[in-house]
């Protein structure tokens, strides 16, 4: 029996894998209920690795890339890219983002409103990048929490890990050293009157947005990126910085209903990349910073890899000494 | 070279905002050789726990010059540098009073309000100024010892917009350090302000936003350096017309 500590997007992602590959697998989750404790819960829900390795690593890429498919046997993932704009006074921004990233095409106002009519004489400039895609953060987790259950795991709520357990998903609560909270601050907006079917990047030099479609008439916006370890609710600056953006996006977000605004601590290491680690005779997987939903199908996998050649050697000494 | 009476060897100032990750963040501080990095206390709070952003910045061993960044009220940036006397345990402050959320550029009537009251507290005020004279003027009155003048807006990269004002503002402040803070994009602004007799210089997003962070931190450095050898070593002056380099009295012969 392998057991995990933590049910939020890694642990689930990482029970999905172990029970692929035939092993008894247990979740224990201190949250009463699903995804209570999960920061994946405010995520984007993007697996833009090309956009994101405008900051990030080339492992962005490399481990990124898994994720497509991988979600895509879980939960619906909309294939439609993720289209980069700027305002023209701030054309500097994508000149620079272009520069910084691969897997791009430079599209004019006339393809931007081909691809998003709504966009139509708002921008004259901007990068498509036709690979990317996104996915609904709490349906995925849904669905997930379904699937694995589905294959055997069992998943205790409110129930705090034993000391044996084999491998800790906790996050922040986990024990490791240069681990890092990186707040993020989102907001839901409700605006049936704008119809954008992809994720949206409005560069800009100091409130840089992306809007993620949610469906009926929902959007997500974030993009505030702050070292801190508050998790005291969205801030009014922050708001009012997303808010203000989602505006300059297109005017009609002025009558939208602000349905939810929330604020989550990112774990991460100093290198912005996740890591597995034992200690203490304890696997770590953590630090997937603003990359959950892209990272951990691969990291899953790395995790399952090392889990179930030890759980069989273990097996095997067992059979040994009885 | 002292501010405020503490000797500091590099003349390159580092901001830590911006970078891809702390990781690149402290290789680019290691690169540029700084002594100096500021901090902004406007949205990070410190959480005392030290394996956090604080903790990276604390592991570079340089001296921090916590900033008032974002602050766009006089009340705002006093509450603002008590609090990072208390989280730092220093009594230097980088005074940022923003008058402007464009261009970013200092309210210079809050900035000397501000440096009065935080000077009259026992801080030892960076302001973060225009390169006017007058308002320098007022800010000495203040009790500062140190002037920053921009070199551009914030986060531009523009270089040095007003040379001219700059080189004043040497002739006119001889003895008090001129840390050209903001608006430096290229190593060539950084030894371009240095040339001019700036004490140093500090920069932020030329290295943070830059492909390679650490290499242009390097490359900073080196243009610092050059810029004020260059200075001390008092250049020739302009002409307009071209002068040989080489003798051009008696001629050659040929046998």
């Amino acid at each position: 029996m392998i057991t995990i500590a933590g049910a939020g997007l890694v642990g689930l992602a990482c029970a999905y894998e172990l029970a692929q590959r035939g092993a008894a697998v247990t979740v224990y989750e201190r949250g009463e209920t699903p995804g209570d404790s999960s920061v994946a819960r405010y995520a984007g829900g993007m697996l833009a690795p090309w956009c994101e390795r405008e900051s990030a690593e080339e492992e962005v890429i490399t481990l990124g890339s898994r994720a497509f498919d991988w979600w895509a046997r879980v939960t619906t993932v909309h294939r439609r890219g993720t289209l980069v704009v700027a305002p023209s006074r701030d054309r500097a921004e994508l000149t620079r983002f272009a520069r910084r990233t691969t897997g791009h095409r430079g599209v004019d106002g006339s393809a931007i409103a081909n691809l998003e009519p709504a966009l139509a004489g708002r921008f004259t400039q901007g990068l498509l990048f036709e690979q990317e895609a996104h996915l609904d953060p709490r349906r995925a987790l849904r669905d997930l929490t379904a699937k694995v259950q589905e294959m055997g795991v069992g998943i205790r709520y409110g129930a705090p890990a034993p000391a044996g357990v084999m491998l800790d998903c906790t996050g922040m609560a986990a024990p490791l050293a240069g681990l890092r909270p990186v707040r993020g601050e989102m907001a839901i907006l409700h605006c049936p009157e704008v119809e954008i079917r992809r994720t949206l990047r409005l560069l800009h030099p100091r409130m840089p947005l992306y809007l993620v479609p949610r469906g009926d008439g929902h959007f997500m916006i974030g993009g505030t990126m702050i070292e801190s370890s508050s998790d005291r609710p969205v801030t009014l600056r922050s708001l009012s910085e997303l808010l203000s953006a989602a505006f300059a996006l297109h005017p009609a977000f002025a009558e939208a209903s602000v349905v939810e605004t929330g604020a989550g601590l990112r774990p991460a290491f100093p290198d912005n990349l996740p890591r597995l680690t034992k200690q203490d005779g304890k696997l770590y997987l953590n630090g997937l910073y603003r990359h959950g939903f892209l990272l951990a199908p691969a990291m899953a996998q790395q995790a399952a890899d090392r889990l179930i050649p030890e759980t069989s050697d273990e097996d095997h000494r067992e059979r040994q000494t009885a | 070279m002292h501010f405020y009476g503490t000797e500091i060897k590099s003349r390159l100032l580092l901001g830590t905002a911006q970078y891809p990750s702390p990781a690149i963040l402290a290789e680019a501080v290691q690169a540029s050789g700084t002594e100096i990095i500021t901090v902004s206390l406007r949205r990070e709070t410190a959480d005392g726990s030290g394996a956090g952003f604080w903790g990276s910045l604390q592991d570079t061993g340089c001296r921090i010059l916590p900033n008032t960044a974002g602050c766009h009220t006089v009340q705002e940036a006093v509450t603002t540098a008590r609090m990072a006397r208390e989280l730092f345990g220093t009594p230097w402050i980088k005074l940022e009073v923003i008058g402007h959320s464009d261009t970013l550029q200092p309210d210079v009537f809050g900035l000397v309000e501000a440096a009065r009251i935080l000077s009259g507290e026992g801080f030892q005020v960076f302001p973060y100024t225009t390169d006017d004279l007058v308002v320098g003027e007022k800010l000495l009155d203040a009790g500062c010892e140190v002037l920053m003048p921009w070199g551009a807006p914030i986060g531009s990269g523009q270089g040095l917009r007003n040379p001219d004002a700059l080189r004043a503002m040497r002739a006119h402040f001889p003895e008090v350090p001129l840390i050209v803070d903001a608006g430096i994009g290229r190593p060539s602004d950084a030894a371009q302000a240095m040339e001019l007799g700036m004490d140093a210089v500090l920069l932020n997003t030329a290295v943070a936003k830059a492909g390679d962070p650490a290499g242009m931190a390097r490359a900073m450095a080196q243009a610092v350096e050059a810029g004020r050898l260059g200075y001390k070593a008092d250049p020739m002056e302009r002409r307009d017309m071209a002068v040989p380099s080489t003798p051009v009295l008696g001629m050659a012969e040929f046998a």
